[in-house]
């Protein structure tokens, strides 16, 4: 509980700064809030106690633990990036509001990935997702923000929906809805079938797979940068986590049912989310596509079924935290300081912001899976994963995926380093917080791949 | 035992290059030296210089490297021709110091594939090899480089991409019986892969390597991006990595995959020899300097992934000494059109002509370098090509037979398309007036050139060391072959 517990204090210690400073001291709460929530993620890294709590509704073991800390640490790097974006003038009054959405948000995911019965694990969803619609449409005077937070709102509401019916066909059928003992009831009993059918079908809004993922891209392309990198990655990430933990203890025996079900969906993920990015102009939609694709290879690892496939599962969502919001954070900087958000304009951008352009490049490398970038060592476990299991045709298709996001990605290099432009972006002067930010990351690109140990221990 | 040194801040980049890359050149020699050392005093262990440090336990994961006769050729070859390379550029001026970092990063990933053992560590050099391509070519490249870039990218990508289907099923099977998977291919090789996974990972792997060797009908990303790229990279590029294809191809398919490699052959033999043929014939209709060779490249490669299709010793060495051979040569080739190129301006030989009387020296380059290039006793082509097919030659078999000659057959098409470009280029009046002020090689493409050309010639002369060394490095893994 120690995670909950100390995030709901640093969300109260914020409420409690915002409702007592005055005009001046607000400006502060933005570092005070980083600063907490850098507490907070390091105090998550000491040693703590497994068990259950509640009777079993809050479960707490080695590798939920590491899963929150890395949610912690992705967290950690958004808010560092978004710090500019929050002192702009249009945020003035509202920035602790970005912290507590998104705090809240974290603390619902937190119990998620802890729960251990279903109740508790839709609670944590819905905590999860609600704020996001506010975050979503932070952007309270642009029209495509809104947009986007209502769409967000109506799906998630709509796939929370179809989720519930599912676990409400399981409590129906086991007569329970703790983990432990829906494990056991499980066979493959139609109605159990469909209901697994459904739970998938809920987590997948949230991961963005296909069919499920229509909403990725407005909201993605609506929402505040800073937004859409959290959505992007620890959202992902988080229902990421859960579906495979929840796949592989709750469902273990009707695996026959979701194995090929998760094949056909990854199949068609990869494909879909390339295919769309490829036609893209505007960086976060292409971004958010990219990120559907990762989706979809994420689930070769969950299709593997094996521990060794969970392994690298968070292993690379690890090394996806770290890439994706090294774009994101790139994309952040640019549109705050120039509010371009084309491919185009980045042209010639290497010219102008050859650091900028590096962390880019790097990023994007680490997302397109070539070595020596930690991107790489991710494609190629969940890989070694699939193809341990025989898989060898859905490997196939997924490296032909591969090659096709390369393509787009080459994409964005070539406008960065390739052409030439006459007017590309101004050198934009480092912000402190986001250039940690963008160091933390480069430096975790580089070396978690090469640095083995980081496997190993997951 | 290799370091790559960064280069990094500097003005004098070009300097350090070159002191680095000497250094390097240094390294590999003396690495060589010490290796027939060894070899001499009855060292017989397969490779020598081994180092093994586990890298991922679980998978067992190794950076494992080491070298044998054939990869200490490779280095060798790779070293000359970076040394040479680097002087060839010593014009470059738009973003030097980008342009030797990333360089010198291609140039990493090759040595680093040749003396990997462990096929993990293989594979991510090879990668690591393609990526400068794209900058190094889009950025320094002339013509319709974005385009070349993205399609040579991409190409290669998807050959790397059946590459690691293939790798990752050979890993799969690699323990039939007992013990732990694994990536080390020398322990692979003496396992017996069964039959069926081999019928399926051959032709992926094969094809994957296939392609960087410019196999028939993916070769076609070479000769836009030979022509493209800037002339050490084009250097690089013909010289080295298509070789890393055929070594890929021989080491890792053939050796791994014997049994699908013996009874799949012929649909390769007949793509590699209509790449030989494809390729001569392609090279005769070509106007751009660049252009010829590159086609040429795709032919001669194209007769080493024949011969390492033959299954002989004799062949595989033949293969070998083409590998080197006709890496020093295009090396020497596309230097020179470089340092042409950047005198007149244009690569089309029919706006050239009588530069031999403007630019006796690298005239004369050009003329050792055709003569070399179409198999001339004296150079080590001659004695490459003699390998092959003496080699070939050692099969009864009517196809095989019929296949060699018409192998055989791209070498006089050679002939006449080298000749010809030759004496376009060089004899006869000069075309345009200005030409003959022109200047003729500066010291450093003097360096680049003689180097080249005194390696060329000194394999030609004398190539009893080298032909041993192979030799006897493709002797374990033949034997190994045979009793598979």
């Amino acid at each position: 509980m120690r995670n909950e517990l100390s995030l709901i204090l640093v969300v109260l210690l914020l409420l409690l700064a915002e409702l007592f400073s005055n005009r001046q001291g607000k400006k502060a709460i933005i570092t005070l809030a980083v600063g907490l929530f850098l507490v907070h993620t390091i105090v998550g890294f000491l040693p703590t106690s497994h068990g259950e709590l509640f009777g079993g509704m809050y479960r707490n073991t080695p590798l939920i633990v590491l899963m929150k800390n890395l949610l912690n640490v992705g967290v950690l790097v958004v808010f560092l990036q978004s710090s500019y974006w929050l002192r702009l003038p249009e945020n003035e009054h509202r920035f602790t509001e970005f912290f507590l959405l998104t705090l809240s948000t974290l603390i619902g995911m937190s119990y998620m990935i802890s729960s251990g019965n279903f109740l508790m694990f839709y609670l944590g969803l819905e905590l999860a997702s609600i704020p996001i619609t506010a975050l979503a449409a932070f952007n309270i005077r642009k029209m495509e923000s809104i947009e986007a937070g209502a769409k967000f709102i109506l799906l998630a509401a709509l796939s929370s929906g179809i989720m519930l019916f599912g676990i409400s066909l399981i409590y129906g059928t086991t007569g329970s809805i703790y983990f432990s003992d829906v494990m056991a009831g499980m066979s493959m009993h139609p109605a159990q079938i469909v209901a697994t059918t459904f739970f998938i079908a809920g987590l997948a809004f949230k991961i963005s797979l296909v069919p499920f993922h229509l909403w990725t891209a407005d909201v993605y392309e609506g929402s505040p940068t800073s937004v859409a990198a959290y959505l992007s990655v620890i959202s992902k990430g988080a229902s990421v986590f859960i579906l495979i933990i929840v796949l592989f203890t709750v469902f273990r025996d009707v695996v026959t049912a979701w194995k090929p079900l998760l094949a056909v969906i990854s199949i068609a993920t990869m494909t879909t989310g390339n295919i769309f990015a490829l036609r893209q102009q505007n960086i976060q939609r292409f971004l958010a596509f990219s990120s559907v694709a990762q989706a979809g290879f994420i689930l070769l690892g969950i299709i593997s079924g094996s521990e060794y496939g969970m392994a690298a599962v968070v292993y690379f969502v690890l090394v996806y935290v770290f890439s994706n919001l090294g774009a994101f954070g790139v994309v952040a900087v640019v549109r705050y300081r120039t509010g371009k958000q084309n491919i185009g304009d980045y042209d010639g951008f290497y010219q102008t912001n050859p650091k900028l352009s590096l962390v880019m490049l790097l990023s994007l490398f680490s997302l397109a899976g070539i070595p020596p970038v930690a991107g790489f060592f991710g494609k190629f476990f969940l890989f070694a994963a699939a193809a341990e299991q025989g898989m060898y045709w859905l490997v196939i298709i997924a490296v032909l995926n591969t090659i096709i996001s390369l393509y787009y990605y080459l994409l964005v290099v070539k406008a960065m380093f390739l052409h030439k432009s006459e007017e590309p972006i101004e050198k934009i002067q480092g912000d402190f917080m986001m250039n940690i930010a963008l160091v933390v990351i480069v430096f975790g690109i580089l070396f978690i791949g090469i640095y083995s140990p980081v496997f190993e221990w997951i | 035992m290799l370091v790559i040194s960064a280069v990094r801040n500097l003005k004098m980049v070009r300097v350090v290059g070159a002191i680095g890359m000497g250094v390097q050149l240094f390294y590999v020699v003396y690495l060589l030296l010490v290796f027939l050392g060894e070899r001499s005093s009855g060292n017989t262990s397969e490779m020598l210089f081994v180092h093994d440090v586990v890298w991922y336990q679980s998978l067992n994961i190794h950076y494992a490297v080491g070298v044998d006769g054939v990869s200490i050729s490779l280095l060798l070859l790779t070293a000359v021709v970076i040394f040479a390379g680097i002087f060839a550029s010593w014009e470059v001026e738009y973003r030097v110091r980008e342009f030797f970092i990333t360089l010198i990063l291609l140039a990493t990933g090759v040595f680093g594939f040749f003396i990997s053992i462990d096929l993990f560590t293989m594979f991510l050099f090879y990668e690591l090899a393609v990526i400068p391509m794209y900058l190094l070519i889009g950025i320094w490249g002339t013509g319709p480089k974005e385009y070349s870039a993205m399609k040579l990218t991409l190409m290669l990508m998807g050959a790397s991409a059946l590459l690691l289907v293939g790798v990752l099923g050979i890993y799969f099977n690699s323990a039939p019986d007992d013990g732990a998977l694994t990536f080390n291919y020398i322990d692979i090789s003496h396992i017996h892969l069964p039959r069926s996974a081999q019928m399926f990972f051959f032709p992926l792997t094969f094809i994957g390597f296939g392609v960087l060797a410019a196999l028939f009908p993916f070769h076609t990303w070479s000769p836009d991006g030979h022509a493209s790229a800037p002339t050490a990279v084009s250097m690089l590029h013909a010289g080295v990595l298509m070789k890393l294809g055929v070594y890929g191809a021989l080491i890792i398919a053939v050796m791994l995959m014997p049994q699908a490699a013996v009874e799949m052959a012929w649909l390769f033999i007949i793509l590699a020899t209509i790449g030989a043929v494809y390729g001569a014939m392609g090279a005769i209709a070509q106007k751009d300097l660049k252009y010829i060779n590159a086609y040429s490249s795709v032919s001669h490669v194209g007769l080493i992934l024949f011969a390492t299709l033959m299954f002989n010793q004799v062949a595989f060495e033949g293969a070998v000494l083409q590998m080197i051979s006709h890496g020093l040569i295009t090396a020497l080739f596309f230097a020179l059109i470089g340092m042409i190129y950047g005198r007149t301006h244009t690569r089309n030989i029919y706006e050239m002509g009588g530069l031999m009387k403007v630019m006796p020296v690298l005239g004369v380059a050009y003329l050792i370098a055709s003569f070399a290039a179409l198999g001339l006793p004296g150079f080590s082509a001659f004695v490459a090509e003699m390998t092959i097919f003496v080699g070939a030659f050692q099969h009864a078999e009517i196809f095989i037979r019929v296949v060699s000659i018409l192998a055989v057959s791209s070498i006089v098409i050679t002939a006449v398309y080298m000749l010809r470009a030759a004496a376009i280029l060089l004899l006869g009046p000069l075309k345009k007036q200005e030409y003959a002020q022109l200047p003729d090689a500066h010291w450093y493409d003097k360096i680049a050139v003689f180097l080249l050309i005194a390696v060329i010639t000194g394999i030609g002369m004398f190539p009893g060391w080298l032909s041993d060394m192979v030799y006897s490095g493709l002797g374990p893994m033949f034997s190994r072959f045979i009793s598979n």
